[in-house]
């Protein structure tokens, strides 16, 4: 260890100096320079570092929001408005905040998804994926809180149901949720420790991304044909290959989230949430926002009591115990698929399964958005696709299902019996002799 | 650890005892430490020194309904007919998913205080004016998630799980009633 850093050879004068002391430069240099990177990643990899970005944005603009925010119910929707009106530039801020939250989601589950295609959780990526899956819980906290501080009626609603799912858990369920709203609503204190909580998750999140990385770097990324890098041909310097193909993806990503900004800055959103919180009125359809609808979709499936021997699970607790499940399912995902290919591109029956269960999550996301007793819809290219009246609740129901049957039972199955197409001896040899050829 | 005293034992040494019982009264510090932290997220003094609310109800008519805040939450007193007292009774019998008669739930049959959230998750059933939406038997109705509640505010149909909890609350006379503590 002295051996190396006595030597600081790549480095002379103030560099120099700092290397021997602080090795940021030899640091930055083998992680972000050097770092070999499979040569073969397709655009699908570009969305980890668009989240990266993300969150360093939605932290910029959080930051500047919080200066001419006022945490107290009495005050934090004019706030708001005064940061729509009056603050320099805050409708900007402020939109691109807002935005940020989807456009922040829509990025990670397509980073998810390209995971679950590729295989990108099994060994030894196992707690490269679980962090991530902490990634994820933190985000659904961090905007979960963020969305009730504007005070408007759905920030309240929603800040009410969600709350309320906790009084489902037997025994202290009650007791908890008056912990949580540190009153017997939610109301100024709630508001208050959602302020508090909402600035401090995201850097909770930086640290987990810090690990995240640190996982990644050891053993490198996972890529199209989930095969391990052999030999230096398989691999290319992160910089400027990657580097410059991620800026490229940036500038694309940049434009729809602009786009949304300047064009359509509430199309996300819900124009209750532009009322006045009031404890007294709940708004007649009370929608999470889109990043949500499946697990709501998930809650919301469960209309009937489970009764289990000695005990009986009702239809509340089942609810949440679904949608909390869905989560914690992701997480012991590597124990679920233990078939030793990864990329779903030589598994001809998970990628079945895999667009299935793309469309799937899309049906829940569809059933979320619908009120229960609705007949189930969605339009496709400007036509209404109807089926026979039935209710978006029955089609929840089956979905959630599929959903968890996917995980504990399918992917457990293939594993098993699934034979997988010839892998490439090396990534390079598909690059110099294609498929086919 | 190598141990001076016990060089090659796998025996417990004064040293693994004193890291132990050192390490516990750490443990034990760290949790005595917390209990003030966490508690202070739980209602503080003000919150708490506006649990009770005095309600006069000598302009509410027969029929008639009138809302007030209660703990941050909407309480719903309603003054009731004859005719709904008798359906209420009439349906203690039927079949409930949180049986509870009429009587256990209204002191004095005219009068029913409930508070007025869906017990599935808080929303605020719709029912208070003659014009709104009772639901299916009369009561109230979430418009969130589709729960039906009667005329006594019983569960009926619906996600929720418990009838609308009636709140603590007594007669300080005829005309008033002090929600927040029970008779």
């Amino acid at each position: 260890m002295s051996d190396s850093s006595a030597a600081p050879t790549q480095y002379t004068g103030l560099k120099g100096w700092i290397e021997y002391r602080l090795p940021v430069f030899s640091f930055m240099d083998h992680e972000l320079n050097h770092y070999p990177t499979p040569k073969n990643l397709n655009y699908w990899w570009n969305f980890g570092s668009l989240a990266g970005i993300t969150l360093v944005v939605m932290i910029l603009t959080g930051i500047l929001l919080a200066m001419n925010y006022s945490g107290d119910t009495k005050l934090a929707f004019q706030s708001v408005e005064r940061i729509m009106r009056d603050v320099n530039g805050g409708w900007l801020i402020r939109y691109i905040h807002m935005n940020g939250a989807s456009m922040f989601f829509m990025v990670v589950y397509i980073h998810i998804f390209r995971g679950l295609y590729y295989g990108s959780y099994k060994p030894p990526r196992e707690l490269l994926w679980m962090l991530g899956c902490v990634i994820l819980l933190l985000m659904m906290a961090t905007a979960f809180m963020g969305y009730v501080l504007p005070w408007g009626q759905m920030s309240f609603w929603g800040a009410t149901v969600i709350t309320n799912l906790f009084s489902a858990l037997p025994l202290i369920g009650e007791d908890l949720v008056i912990w949580l709203w540190g009153g017997f609503s939610v109301d100024n204190p709630t508001l208050t420790r959602f302020f508090a909580l909402h600035f401090l998750m995201p850097f909770m999140i930086v640290g987990v991304v810090v690990l995240h990385i640190v996982a990644l770097h050891k053993h490198g990324s996972n890529n199209p044909l989930g095969i391990d890098i052999k030999s230096k041909k398989d691999s290319i310097p992160f910089h400027p290959y990657y580097t410059i193909k991620d800026l490229y993806g940036l500038g694309l990503f940049a434009l729809v989230w602009a786009g949304f900004v300047f064009f359509s800055p509430n199309y996300l959103g819900h124009p209750d949430n532009y009322i006045m919180a009031d404890p007294m009125v709940t708004p007649a359809h009370i929608v999470p926002e889109w990043y949500f609808l499946p697990f709501y979709a998930i809650l919301r499936a469960v209309t009937f009591d489970i009764p289990l021997g000695l005990f009986t699970i009702d239809a509340k607790l089942g609810g949440v115990l679904a949608m909390f499940g869905a989560v914690g399912v992701l997480f012991v995902l590597p124990w679920l698929d233990r078939h030793p290919v990864r990329s779903a591109s030589f598994r001809p029956i998970y990628r079945w399964a895999f667009w299935f269960f793309v469309l799937v999550c899309l049906g829940l996301g569809q059933t979320g958005a619908l009120q229960p007793d609705e007949p189930f819809y969605f339009i496709l290219l400007g036509m209404r696709i109807e089926f026979f009246g039935i209710h978006s609740v029955v089609f929840a129901q089956l979905f959630t299902v599929w959903y968890f049957f996917h995980f504990v039972a399918l992917l457990p199955l293939l594993s098993k019996i699934e034979r997988a197409k010839g892998l490439p001896k090396s990534i390079s040899e598909p690059v110099l002799r294609p498929a086919g050829a | 650890m190598t141990d001076a005293n016990t060089p090659s034992s796998n025996e417990p040494t004064r040293r693994d005892f004193l890291s132990l019982t050192a390490g516990a009264v750490g443990v034990a510090g760290v949790a005595c430490a917390a209990v003030p932290l966490v508690g202070s997220l739980a209602p503080a003094a003000d919150v708490l020194a506006l649990a009770n609310t005095e309600v006069d109800i000598s302009k509410i008519a027969v029929g008639q309904s009138t809302t007030v805040m209660w703990r941050g939450k909407p309480v719903f007193i309603r003054h009731r007919s004859a005719e709904e007292i008798e359906s209420a009774k009439a349906d203690d019998a039927a079949e409930m998913r949180d049986p509870q008669t009429d009587a256990a739930r209204a002191a004095r049959p005219e009068w029913l205080v409930l508070v007025g959230q869906c017990t599935h998750l808080g929303c605020v059933p719709s029912g208070q004016k003659m014009s709104d939406n009772k639901g299916d038997y009369n009561g109230w109705f979430c418009p969130c998630h589709g729960s039906h509640y009667d005329a006594s505010g019983r569960i009926r149909k619906g996600p929720a799980p418990l009838n609308l909890a009636v709140p603590p609350y007594k007669f300080v006379s005829d005309t008033k009633i002090l929600i927040g503590q029970a008779a």
